[in-house]
């Protein structure tokens, strides 16, 4: 994994101390808060509920086993002995002080992370896909060109004033498991005719209010030319988005007032002009980032383990999780493992430090000392050997950290929600909970298969419920918390916009109406082999309709 | 007002000249970017330097090469949030080439000020008798900078790689220099 060198580390260390004077003068009134506000965002941290909430970045999901002991000694201090990982591959504690932010921020700088541009409108905490480096599908690392990424975007002094928070994510396989079309940008590592690779790059992309698919405005850009290509789209957008109303400053409204393909052309003209400039990459800085993600010391192994087939045969339980939460390798031998935080009962994304302290002692003795956070709020541990898959089964077992759901209906995305959150209008935490104490038989998990479940306490949609495959959106009805459904989201290579099945359920409500929208897709499903995702497509949201409100749904008059 | 430069608070003998007022005969003035298109002749007749006020949602190439008969040209933070002055700032200096007084006028905190200097601003307006010490050590909260911005400071990038640049230069280069033209 990438290493600070001594440039990164006077950096991070120089921010400590400015963000130490900048609490300082606000607490000696030198600061108003409408001046601070800004600045302790660019920081993560914000005013909530109860509380401040810090965010701590997770550069594009990757953790060393010593980073997440920190992490949990942070839990253990200045929270309440837990952290909360997110949609962005970030972690947050929600009850720092003020004042004691700055020493998190010396704590965290000593393991070289820091809490930079997790929130504010800047550029973002730069995300990736989870399984970078060791996806059996994958084209490139997409690490490296993250890495490049939040090195370009770190205080850049143009573009921390922005409309709007700008998100970028980048993704190195077929498969997107980055969710690129629904950020501000979206990269992709994709092969040319003659098997160069580049990038093909898409924008204005979005969740929120006003939930948009990015569009592509380059098929194909020589990699040296990335930072100038994401330079010049950044200064479009900071000279001709909105500023004049925040729920229309993200680059996705520009992008649709404008249309992409005149969007894509201001973007070539500026990009034309600083394309051969100073941020024409050198190759030796490539490589230089390009040797910290060259691949561990991996045993050479023959790809079937007799033991790891054994314990599979002895153990149903373990043969299970096998099934569930663990992915192909590309290095014979070896296995990538998943953990769900997503526990019967539990809020999702949440570990105790206890569970981060056990996580980074299995990382160390299972793992190559390394971890990754998913953007589904769950936990990587990225290179295991399959001979060792059983150890760490049993060893994250009691630790309720062995839950097979992954990709499954209770593994559920949620924002905090209203328990938490000054901008929500329900709670999320409960309803996650109580489904997924109600889906907790993992026989019936395995039966009904991959659906992606996302809960959003309001319409900013923190829990990403418009690609979920069913989405649940909390709104707010006369005081009383009520829960709108939406069907046939997707945040994948197959990117879609989940449509509204109808009148929003009552708190009580919303648990049985999932139940019935599954019963519905089992009951009528062509076969097993159709997701509930592929019978949405393929039905629409009628049926549902149907089950739902017990009222035929209105058909159009046949033609004359 | 007085003006934040060359690191001292200074006096300010500009004044900004609306569209519908009479030029002044005499002293430095700026005036609109439609006024100074409209009038170029005229405001260079006078005796006196010239600049012209860019609002932020005024295009900064539409100044051209306009910009080399300037003294001043003034960009706008109505509020510190607003960041569009510090991609007009870039592109004066980096694309027009612009080397005269880059002035940033509105809400100018310290906390925004080193960003300003990066992005080519090299005065502020500031009331007369503000205390400016805040403002130079926002200069000196960072020693390092990762990206190229339109200043002079050294990139990491460049300092990461001088060593290697160094050793290039020598021997690596010559001969790599021969082997170019030996082919």
């Amino acid at each position: 994994m990438y290493r600070y060198d001594e440039f990164d580390a006077t950096i991070v260390q120089e921010r400590v101390r400015q963000f130490r004077g900048q609490v300082t003068r606000r607490l000696a009134g030198e600061l108003t808060e409408e001046q601070f506000r800004p600045l302790r965002l660019k920081n993560g941290l914000y005013l909530q509920l109860h509380a401040y909430m810090l965010r701590v970045a997770i550069p594009y999901g990757v953790l060393s086993a010593k980073q997440m002991r920190k992490l949990a000694f942070i839990a253990r201090r200045y929270d309440r002995g837990f952290g909360h990982f997110t949609t962005r591959q970030n972690i947050q504690y929600n009850w720092p002080q003020l004042n004691e932010a700055p020493d998190i921020l010396e704590h965290l700088a000593e393991v070289e992370m820091h809490a930079i541009q997790t929130s504010g409108n800047c550029i973002r905490n730069v995300t990736a896909d989870q399984f970078a480096g060791v996806a059996a599908d994958e084209i490139e690392d997409p690490r490296i060109w993250a890495e490049i990424i939040r090195q370009w975007s770190t205080f850049h002094p143009e573009f921390d004033y922005l409309p709007r928070k700008f998100k970028i994510a980048v993704t190195g396989a077929p498969d997107d498991r980055a969710a690129i079309r629904v950020h501000d940008i979206g990269v992709r590592i994709v092969k040319n005719e003659v098997g160069e690779t580049g990038f093909e790059i898409w924008v204005g992309g979005g969740l929120g209010r006003t939930p948009i698919i990015g569009v592509p405005i380059r098929k194909f850009l020589p990699k040296r030319h990335l930072l100038s290509y994401l330079e010049a789209i950044l200064r479009v957008y900071n000279l001709l988005g909105r500023r004049d109303n925040i729920y229309k400053a993200r680059i996705k409204i520009l992008v649709q007032a404008t249309g992409g393909e005149k969007f894509a052309q201001q973007v070539e003209e500026e990009w034309e002009k600083i394309k051969d400039g100073p941020l024409y990459l050198p190759q030796e800085e490539i490589d230089r980032i390009h040797r910290y993600f060259a691949p561990p010391a991996y045993d050479k192994l023959e790809d079937n383990d007799p033991a790891f087939e054994t314990a599979r045969l002895e153990h149903p339980d373990f043969a299970r999780w096998v099934r569930t939460n663990t992915v192909r390798h590309r290095v014979p031998g070896y296995i990538i493992a998943n953990v769900s935080l997503k526990p019967e009962g539990g809020a999702p994304g949440d570990a105790s430090a206890d569970q981060m302290d056990l996580l980074a002692d299995l990382a160390d003795a299972y793992s190559l000392n390394e971890v990754r956070v998913t953007h589904h709020q769950n936990i990587v541990f990225p290179n295991v050997r399959k001979r060792d898959l059983f150890a760490l089964w049993q060893r994250l077992k009691p630790a309720k950290l062995a839950t097979p759901n992954l990709g499954f209906v209770s593994d559920i995305i949620a924002c905090p929600g209203l328990d938490y959150c000054s901008l929500a209008n329900a709670r999320s935490i409960p309803v996650a909970q109580r489904l997924s104490r109600h889906f907790s038989d993992p026989r019936k998990l395995e039966a009904i298969g991959e659906l992606r479940l996302n809960i959003s306490g309001c319409i900013n949609a923190c829990g990403h419920h418009h690609v979920g495959h069913i989405g649940i959106l909390g709104v707010d009805k006369q005081g009383q918390e009520f829960y709108q459904v939406t069907l046939g989201g997707s945040s994948k290579d197959d990117a879609s916009l989940g449509k509204i099945v109808g009148a929003a359920f009552s708190e009580d409500d919303i648990v049985p109406a999932i139940d019935t929208i599954i019963e519905t897709y089992l009951g009528q499903r062509s076969d097993k082999s159709e997701r509930f995702l592929d019978f949405v497509r393929r039905v629409g949201v009628d049926p549902f309709k149907e089950a739902l409100y017990g009222t035929a749904p209105a058909r159009r008059p046949a033609a004359e | 007002m007085a003006l934040l430069q060359h690191g001292a608070l200074q006096p300010n003998n500009w004044r900004f000249v609306g569209d519908d007022a009479a030029l002044p005969a005499d002293g430095p003035v700026t005036v609109s970017l439609k006024r100074w298109q409209a009038e170029t002749d005229a405001l260079r007749g006078r005796n006196a330097p010239i600049g012209v006020r860019l609002k932020n949602d005024e295009p900064a190439q539409a100044l051209g090469d306009d910009v080399h008969r300037l003294s001043v040209i003034e960009v706008e933070f109505p509020k510190f949030t607003d960041g569009r002055a510090f991609s007009q700032a870039r592109i004066l200096r980096d694309k027009l080439g612009y080397q005269g007084e880059l002035r940033g006028i509105g809400t100018i905190l310290r906390d925004t000020y080193a960003h300003m200097v990066r992005c080519g601003i090299d005065s502020v307006e500031l009331p007369e008798g503000k205390a400016i010490d805040g403002y130079l050590e926002a200069l000196q909260e960072f020693t390092v900078w990762y990206q190229p911005a339109s200043d002079s400071r050294r990139t990491v990038l460049e300092l990461r790689h001088a060593a290697n640049a160094n050793a290039r230069s020598g021997a690596a280069v010559l001969s790599e220099t021969v082997a170019a033209h030996s082919v």
